[in-house]
């Protein structure tokens, strides 16, 4: 059994994404705000892109693109030489598709702004059920 | 309901931090996630795709139809923020300002009124909140097209160096808006119209499906850019390399084209006609 510093050391990067997680998942659940819950979303996607690029580290490794010559000649590559490119991959796109959905979340936010005319949730609730009775 | 809330979050974050004991080390190369496929990717894709950036060649030719349709999970989502935001009938502002460009007066016009003649003369401007400051202009004027020739040079260096479509293709799109937000919308529109922008983003998607269709008519796979070394003038050895840059292009032409899309719709609530 080691010592408690090391294991610290050694795991700290997965505490950080858990209290990410946690903050984003308190924040769409609590929140009355659309925009906050909107924001309580990025920061849990933001803990798991950090998830996967945390997964992908190496230690002594470099970033995952060969050293070579100009004639593309390369000696024989290590896998440990190099980080693990997948996590990078995914994350690569997830990033992307991550904005272009804050995108439609937002345009939905908007949309729901100018027919109600707030973005509080009790509020909007409140004037759903006045406009449909029972 | 946030005593609830905040309990169950804390319970869900204990069992997260109990099973994080069994995670491997940070920075342990032997790592169930570092062994797999990861290894292969690392040690073969040298050779076979002639590409030194590893995490390219995984993109665009490994996983290729992961990234294909994650391009067009940007573009739909484009076309979801132009259907549930564009207003299709323009009705009149109640008032437009318009500043007279050598005294930098500004009038106000209110609806009906004779609206100055398209001259050069007058200039119109926001209502809401007018960002006319010669220094933020000028600096975006010198700073805009750094940001664009840079972003060109992520996205056709993406082979050798950090970079690639989507990334070079989010930086040419926060140039452009950058253009917007600077000056104003009207002006951004008239450089790049919003039709441009769609027809881009579609033009993006199609380059990346039709290099996979053309290697079909070529006679290999889907997506398999080998059989681009039965076009002329390719180099055998270099084929998927340069599959791959057609297919990185096609990304970047199409985030740019979305991002800049997905930022007018919003910025102007669908109107486009006033915004940030």
């Amino acid at each position: 059994m080691e010592s408690i510093e090391s294991l610290i050391i050694a795991k700290y990067n997965y505490w950080a994404v858990i209290v990410l997680l946690m903050v984003g998942l308190y924040a769409m659940i609590t929140k009355k705000n659309l925009v906050k819950k909107i924001i309580g979303m990025n920061i849990f996607q933001t803990a798991i892109i950090l998830f996967y690029v945390s997964i992908g580290a190496k230690k002594g490794a470099t970033i995952p693109i060969i050293m070579h010559g100009p004639d593309h000649s390369s000696h024989a590559v290590q896998a440990m030489d190099y980080i693990n490119p997948l996590p990078h991959v995914l994350m690569l796109t997830a990033i992307v598709v991550s904005v272009a959905t804050l995108g439609v979340a937002l345009a939905l936010a908007l949309n729901i702004y100018s027919q109600y005319g707030t973005l509080e949730e009790d509020e909007i609730s409140e004037k759903i059920m006045k406009s449909e009775p029972g | 309901m946030k005593l609830l809330a905040t309990i169950v979050i804390f319970v869900w974050g204990g069992i997260l931090f109990f099973t994080s004991f069994d995670f491997p080390y940070w920075g342990d190369g032997k790592s169930p996630a570092s062994q797999h496929v990861s290894p292969y990717y690392i040690e073969h894709a040298m050779e076979d795709t002639s590409v030194p950036n590893i995490v390219t060649a995984v993109l665009a030719d490994y996983r290729g139809y992961d990234t294909l349709f994650e391009t067009a999970v940007i573009f739909s989502a484009g076309l979801a923020c132009f259907f549930l935001l564009r207003v299709s009938d323009r009705k009149a502002p109640v008032f437009r300002l318009y500043r007279h460009q050598s005294t930098g007066v500004t009038l106000r016009i209110e609806k009906g009124g004779r609206l100055p003649e398209n001259t050069g003369e007058f200039e119109r401007i926001d209502s809401v909140w007018v960002p006319y400051d010669l220094i933020i202009v000028m600096t975006c004027r010198l700073v805009v097209p750094f940001i664009q020739l840079f972003a060109l040079y992520v996205i056709v260096h993406g082979h050798h160096s950090p970079g690639g479509g989507f990334q070079g293709g989010v930086i040419f799109g926060a140039a452009i808006i950058l253009f917007a937000i600077s000056n104003n919308l009207r002006r951004s529109l008239k450089r790049m119209s919003e039709r441009t922008s769609a027809l881009l983003g579609s033009l993006g998607v199609t380059i990346y499906g039709g290099t996979g269709m053309l290697c079909i008519l070529l006679g290999a796979g889907f997506l398999n850019y080998n059989a681009l070394a039965s076009l002329p003038g390719v180099d055998p050895l270099t084929a998927r390399s340069l599959g791959i840059l057609i297919v990185e292009i096609g990304v970047g032409i199409a985030v740019t084209a979305v991002m800049v899309w997905i930022y007018y719709n919003l910025s102007s609530a669908g109107k486009q006609d006033e915004g940030l």
